[in-house]
């Protein structure tokens, strides 16, 4: 199909709202949905209160739609809250999982750790982080550009500062290569 | 004129339309200056270089702070919705943006009402939301690496962070992942894949390898990938058929690397310096 032809038959300007790009935040009790909604809501985020698909056999009743890029950033204002969600799963297929392979590669000197789309290297001898690769979000740039040439030990965490799931990769590779330096 | 349309990792730049040039390690555009490191800024960056090499290229910039929250992204694509009518553009490559698949949706119909169709080119975070919309078919190149080609291939997946574990992201596996990720639409006109080799594809499998200069360092270095893609568009927007300037691309790109003799330490401008040169080379050979 053509460029043209798919945008031509089109009469309704406003494309139709999409849920491929959504999460469902999963809680134990419905009080923790109605405080969790709360929350959001009231930090800004655009997010709705809904039945759980029938994917999901635990739980409550209702379960909070939200932005899954901004899993990190969201999951970071909740627990702030006390009202951490027991699943988050993507609304496309609620059976996915994050991605938990790590891939490393040793360079002699230099360490590098991937986890799912982001690679975190390290120099072995002094600990500094040399280089951050891969990813697609905003955060990745910002994230490199506040962790690359600090130690591990100074670095600010990914998880603290970072704000999307790309963040959330950098995280577990930062964990990796925390548990590889300890070894 | 090539288009570039990303973001820049500091909350406080705003946005901004205008022409892009390099001084130095720094990208101007529109009295602001922007250092070099990765992502966007990269692309732009080599686009740049490569632009010396190609003569009379004029590099546009639509540029918006953006640290990851979402808010410089979504009031660029609010910008482009309401702006791509009035300009003209024969290149526009998408970037780092956060991935929002109905305002994806509204840029690619904002694109229509152009005069003429600019080739369409996304990687990063654009590239996601165009995958997940759908339309990816839509686009004239994207350029992933294996785990964001995996992720293409994942029909399932919103997010690379989610690919399933069955898809595995390795070189070995590329025409398996390229085959699947057409057959769910979920990969552009083109397909340009980095890697320790570096892949053209389109629905007919593997087109072209490229393993020349092979640098293992590259693929820890930020920003090899920008730089990649900023110079296919450059090629792209001197009027090279898109297969071609992918390929030759893929070549500069990789002798640029082995030019500057990368560790895994090495930072992206230090291999954008060598762009001029690299790309010199390649297009001599091609003569």
């Amino acid at each position: 199909m053509s460029f043209f032809k798919f945008l031509k038959p089109k009469k309704d300007k406003k494309s139709p709202e999409s849920d491929q790009d959504k999460g469902i935040l999963v809680f134990e009790h419905t009080s923790e949905v109605i405080r969790a909604e709360s929350v959001l809501k009231a930090s800004g985020w655009k997010i709705r209160v809904m039945g759980p698909p029938p994917e999901i056999q635990s739980g409550c009743d209702l379960v909070i739609e939200f932005p899954l890029i901004e899993e990190l950033n969201i999951i970071r204002t909740l627990k702030k809250a006390g009202v951490v969600p027991r699943e988050i799963v993507p609304v496309s297929s609620p059976l996915l999982k994050p991605v938990n392979l790590f891939h490393i590669k040793d360079f002699g000197r230099h360490l590098m750790v991937r986890a799912a789309n982001m690679k975190l290297t390290i120099d072995k001898n002094t600990k500094i982080i040399v280089n951050i690769s891969g990813g697609g979000c905003p955060d990745v740039p910002y994230l490199a550009q506040e962790i690359v040439g600090k130690s591990l030990k100074d670095a600010p965490r990914p998880g603290e500062i970072g704000h999307t799931l790309c963040g959330y990769a950098l995280e577990l590779a930062f964990e990796e290569i925390n548990r590889q330096c300890l070894q | 004129m090539l288009a570039v349309v990303g973001t820049i990792p500091d909350q406080n730049f705003p946005l901004i339309a205008g022409k892009v040039t390099l001084d130095g390690n720094r990208i101007c555009i529109e009295g602001k200056k922007v250092d070099v490191n990765r992502g966007t800024p990269a692309l732009l960056a080599a686009a740049y270089k490569a632009g010396e090499v190609l003569g009379r290229m004029e590099l546009f910039g639509h540029l918006v702070g953006d640290i990851g929250l979402g808010d410089g992204s979504k009031r660029l694509y609010e910008y482009l919705t309401e702006n791509l009518e009035h300009l003209s553009f024969s290149v526009i490559t998408f970037h780092y943006l956060q991935p929002d698949v109905d305002w994806h949706n509204r840029v690619l119909f904002a694109l229509k009402k152009m005069a003429k169709r600019p080739a369409l080119i996304a990687d990063a975070g654009f590239m996601y939301a165009a995958k997940m919309s759908g339309q990816s078919q839509e686009y004239d190149l994207f350029t992933p690496d294996i785990g964001e080609l995996a992720f293409l291939a994942d029909e399932t997946a919103p997010h690379p962070f989610y690919t399933r574990g069955f898809i595995l992201h390795e070189e070995n596996r590329v025409p398996d992942l390229v085959a699947r990720a057409y057959e769910h639409n979920n990969a552009s006109q083109s397909l340009l894949i980095k890697g320790e080799k570096d892949y053209l594809a389109n629905r007919q499998g593997i087109q072209a390898t490229v393993n020349g200069y092979m640098e293992r360092a590259m693929e820890a270095i930020g920003g090899t990938g920008d730089t990649l893609t900023g110079i296919a568009a450059a090629l792209i927007e001197s009027g090279m058929e898109i297969s071609n300037a992918a390929i030759v691309a893929a070549k500069a790109n990789r002798l640029a690397g082995y030019y500057a003799r990368p560790t895994p330490a090495t930072q992206v401008i230090e291999i954008i310096r060598q762009i001029p040169g690299a790309l010199e080379e390649i297009l001599q050979e091609k003569k």
